[in-house]
């Protein structure tokens, strides 16, 4: 591990208790394992709040976990049953309710938190160079909980989880030559059924959690290697104390940043309080009304729109007219719009990496992008017709209902943000501010 | 502008006095006087719920021993509550046959223990209070929030027959006067209106309790969670800057 | 320079604050892990599959084994014959416990009998084998060719060949330690009454 090149020695703590420790250190990499990851790993002193969303990622990943287990042992993968044992946890077992608030709160609090998270990698570009490789384990991240929130929804087989299940798996059917086929396979059924809910239960319970833990691993893995990036952008190891070939601008994360997380997590534990004692369905955001409807195949709720943290993406799905008699461009501007991230660590080509030293340009796309995010989100919520339709005399766009042209243009406004981002950033005008040797703090 | 105004504020207040207003497809609904600790109330929204709706609804997920969070007893519930021959340990299940109230009702009658949480309690409020007479639906009534609805008005013995009727006049978009109509009573029923208010509103009150009957203690709960989460707050914050006083 | 420098550090307080946080953050974890344990417990659907079991006791036959599940466990109504009383008594010789000393029963089913009626003629008994828990047959007839010519009836475990006489009483030697448990009941006229929360029992 870059700076901490001396071999673990045992605290010399006296007594049986630090012979066990050398005992198991001489067979077990504790305490090294100790040091690399938390007294001899050196973070820059200058976070900020930012940087709690990372640590926060890791609880609630674990609370998922935890909560998960407890509802699969009273929850039935079975369409003639599933419904029923929901309302049996919420009921009859003890504790049931609170264990379930939790899990579906903090399926959408994991999405909160990463997105958050990934805010913060594109405003202090911690994509950049040296970490390329932790940003792309982060995407993945992303992708794989977007399926696991995907596949978790159909389990409670309500009228939102069937209906949702029922349009997404049908994106596919947008495929070109296999779609048709694909879609049947991917339920194993003609429609979402029995088989469905089975195999997604299998897929959200172990399938998906292994591969998400073997990412986290990888994404801290890589993290321990570059280090932390900083609201400044600073490589602090470029600048070693040569008395104790520590970074200067470094600090231990433990106890510091331990402590400092503690903090954090007594703050979001609250929020979370909050939200499962006294606003468990967050006005229908995180458990959806609908959905306390059993699923019905033959009757489609008045209006359906998936969970928040998708509705960015549905909307640009919804935005993207059929050509040539198939909607797949729709399901394939979502999908390169996920995509699209993976590459950000190669589009960027500006000097500075955080964006208090970089131009006025990077900075309004990024606010640009931003904010079309954010309304593409709102509009994945509400129905097309939200805004009414523009008069009829209008060229081209005469007629057509506002919200799709807002939702048009601020798609080309979330693709732009990548496409152009290697000429925007090579040159920003003014000029980027020079960076500093040493972190501010 | 002067006028379209003027008929908006006009509109705006006769809304706010006329219950149910159409308006663009979406109905203003009432607020429900939900009080999930009035307990009294409970228990006679649970009395309204076995005597008028348990006939062909079911809340198959709701067991009856379950009223003895509405400070009832089990033998309360046998004696009082239990009209179907069931065991207090069972769900509350209607004795109407699936089949049967297909060929009678052309629709099979809701399960109503969610149907606060996925309807809400405002709009089964304005609901149990939205019917009225209309000879062109089948079943002979309608409803001002769910428009052709198959359920009968079983309760017009107590509310009385409700139909549209002139309340006076607004000026319409195109500047001509327009009929504002507004929900009367055309027939008494048992009850008076404020009666049959408090009745509905018992009703939905318990619908709300069924829905989802940890809800008291969940928020009971919060509180003592909330204030062992702020201590630990504060004072692993004291702790955070006692560490930092080392950061230089 | 390192941007730790300890110049102003006070270990009690450090101590202090590390130990009520610690505190703090124990009290939180441990409670709420109280709704993860209670989780485990039966539920409410649970607790109402284990409700007391009520038998109408006009249709056994004298001499007839009605078998009852009660809490997931096999529960018998045994309608003894006079005969099959009347063997309990010259049995002791050949049982480990004839007074029920070891054994799980209520108060009333401690004599010969083991039963709530004076007469003996019903016994109401758990049909759990005490070793590891299989359900014993009933042997009624009196010296059998494989039980051998002093078997009195009772019940025969096929699991480990334990014996038992016609009160559930375990035979000296067996693998079974104890006498069959008999879970707590009540008789009213010819309803009888299996729960094992019964008061005064």
């Amino acid at each position: 591990m870059g700076h901490s090149p001396k071999p673990a020695i045992a605290p010399p703590i006296p007594g049986l208790a630090g012979q066990a420790i050398v005992w198991l250190d001489k067979r077990f990499p504790l305490v090294r394992l100790w040091q690399e990851q938390l007294t001899g790993y050196y973070a820059p002193k200058n976070f900020n709040f930012w940087y709690y969303f990372g640590s926060l990622a890791m609880l609630v990943l674990v609370m998922q976990i935890v909560t998960g287990i407890f509802l699969t042992m009273n929850y039935k993968p079975d369409a003639k049953l599933a419904f029923a044992s929901v309302e049996y946890i919420m009921r009859d077992v003890p504790g049931g309710w609170f264990i379930r608030y939790l899990h579906s709160t903090g399926a959408s609090m994991f999405f909160i938190v990463v997105y958050l998270h990934m805010f913060r990698g594109l405003i202090y570009g911690s994509y950049r160079k040296p970490r390329e490789l932790l940003w792309v384990f982060g995407c993945m991240i992303y992708l794989c909980l977007m399926a696991e929130a995907f596949f978790g929804y159909l389990l409670p087989w309500g009228q939102m989880s069937y209906w949702g299940a029922q349009v997404i798996i049908n994106l596919f059917a947008a495929i070109p030559f296999i779609g048709p086929d694909l879609a049947i396979w991917i339920r194993g059924d003609y429609n979402v059924g029995d088989a469905t809910l089975n195999r997604f239960f299998a897929f959200h319970v172990i399938a998906i959690p292994l591969v998400l833990l073997g990412l986290v691993a990888a994404h801290l893995m890589a993290l321990r290697e570059v280090g932390s990036n900083n609201p400044d952008g600073v490589e602090i190891k470029e600048n070693l104390d040569p008395k104790t070939g520590t970074p200067k601008d470094g600090i231990p994360f433990h106890p510091y940043y331990t402590i400092k997380d503690i903090v954090g997590v007594f703050v979001f534990l609250g929020v979370f309080t909050v939200i499962v004692f006294f606003m468990p369905e967050m006005g229908g955001y995180f458990l959806e009304y609908a959905n306390f409807v059993q699923a019905d195949p033959l009757k489609t709720p008045e209006h359906i729109a998936p969970v928040w943290y998708f509705t960015p993406f549905y909307a640009m799905l919804r935005a993207v007219p059929s050509y040539f008699g198939t909607q797949f461009w729709g399901v394939a501007v979502m999908g390169l719009a996920t995509l699209i991230l993976f590459a950000l660590p190669w589009l960027d080509k500006g000097k500075a990496k955080s964006i208090r030293y970089r131009g006025p340009r990077f900075r309004n796309f990024l606010i640009a992008f931003v904010v079309s995010f954010l309304i593409l989100g709102y509009l994945g919520v509400v129905p097309t017709t939200v805004w009414g339709q523009l008069p009829k005399g209008l060229p081209l766009v005469g007629g057509m209902d506002t919200a799709t042209l807002v939702a048009r243009i601020l798609t080309a406004v979330y693709f732009a943000f990548f496409i152009l981002m290697p000429w925007y950033t090579k040159k920003d005008i003014p000029q980027e501010l020079p960076e500093p040797e040493r972190v501010t703090y | 502008m002067n006028t379209t105004l003027r008929s908006l504020l006009l509109a705006l207040a006769l809304g706010a006095s006329v219950s149910a207003l159409a308006a663009g497809g979406g109905v203003k609904l009432d607020t429900a006087p939900v009080n999930l600790q009035d307990q009294a109330s409970l228990q006679r929204g649970a009395r309204n719920f076995v005597n008028y709706c348990l006939n062909c609804h079911s809340a198959q997920f709701m067991r009856y021993g379950a009223l003895t969070q509405i400070g009832l007893t089990e033998k309360q519930i046998a004696d009082n509550l239990i009209l179907t021959g069931a065991k207090v340990t069972d769900a509350m299940v209607t004795n109407l046959d699936a089949n049967d109230a297909k060929e009678w009702l052309k629709s099979v009658p809701p399960d109503l223990t969610l149907v606060a949480r996925s309807r809400g309690s405002d709009w089964l409020y304005t609901f149990l209070r939205g019917f009225y007479r209309d000879d062109k639906a089948p079943s002979g009534w309608n409803n001002t929030v769910f428009k052709a609805t198959s359920m009968p008005h079983v309760l017009h013995d107590l509310q009385g027959t409700q139909a549209w009727v002139k309340a006076g006049e607004r000026p319409g978009p195109d500047g001509k006067p327009e009929a504002v109509m507004k929900l009367g009573i055309e027939r008494a029923g048992t009850m008076t209106a404020a009666e049959y208010d408090r009745f509905a509103a018992d009703l939905v009150n318990f619908l709300t309790f069924m829905a989802e009957p940890a809800r008291t203690q969940r928020t009971q709960l919060g509180l003592w969670v909330l204030s062992l989460l702020t201590l630990g707050f504060f004072i692993s914050l004291w702790l955070k800057h006692e560490y930092w006083k080392d950061v230089k | 320079m390192t941007a730790i420098v300890q110049d102003d550090v006070d270990p009690k307080k450090r101590r202090f604050l590390i130990l009520s946080t610690a505190a703090v953050g124990g009290v939180t974890g441990a409670a709420a892990a109280v709704p993860f344990v209670a989780s485990m417990f039966p539920s409410v659907r649970a607790l109402a599959a284990g409700a007391p079991v009520e038998f109408d006791l006009s249709k056994v036959e004298p001499g007839q084994l009605v078998t009852v599940e009660y809490r997931g466990a096999p529960h018998w109504i045994i309608r003894r014959t006079p005969e099959m009383v009347a063997q309990l008594a010259k049995n002791e010789a050949l049982l480990a416990d004839p007074d029920s000393k070891e054994s799980a029963q209520p108060e009333f089913a401690k004599g010969p009998n083991r039963s709530s009626d004076k007469s003996g003629e019903w016994f109401v008994v758990k049909g759990v084998c005490t070793h590891l828990g299989c359900s014993p047959t009933f042997r009624k007839e009196i010296g059998p060719e494989d039980l051998g010519k002093d078997w009195p009836g009772g019940f025969f475990c096929p699991c480990h060949q334990s014996k038992f006489d016609m009160s559930g009483r375990v035979w000296k030697g067996m693998p079974a330690p104890k006498n069959l448990e008999i879970t707590a009941y009540k008789i009213e006229g010819t309803k009888l009454t299996i729960d094992a929360d019964l008061k005064g029992a």
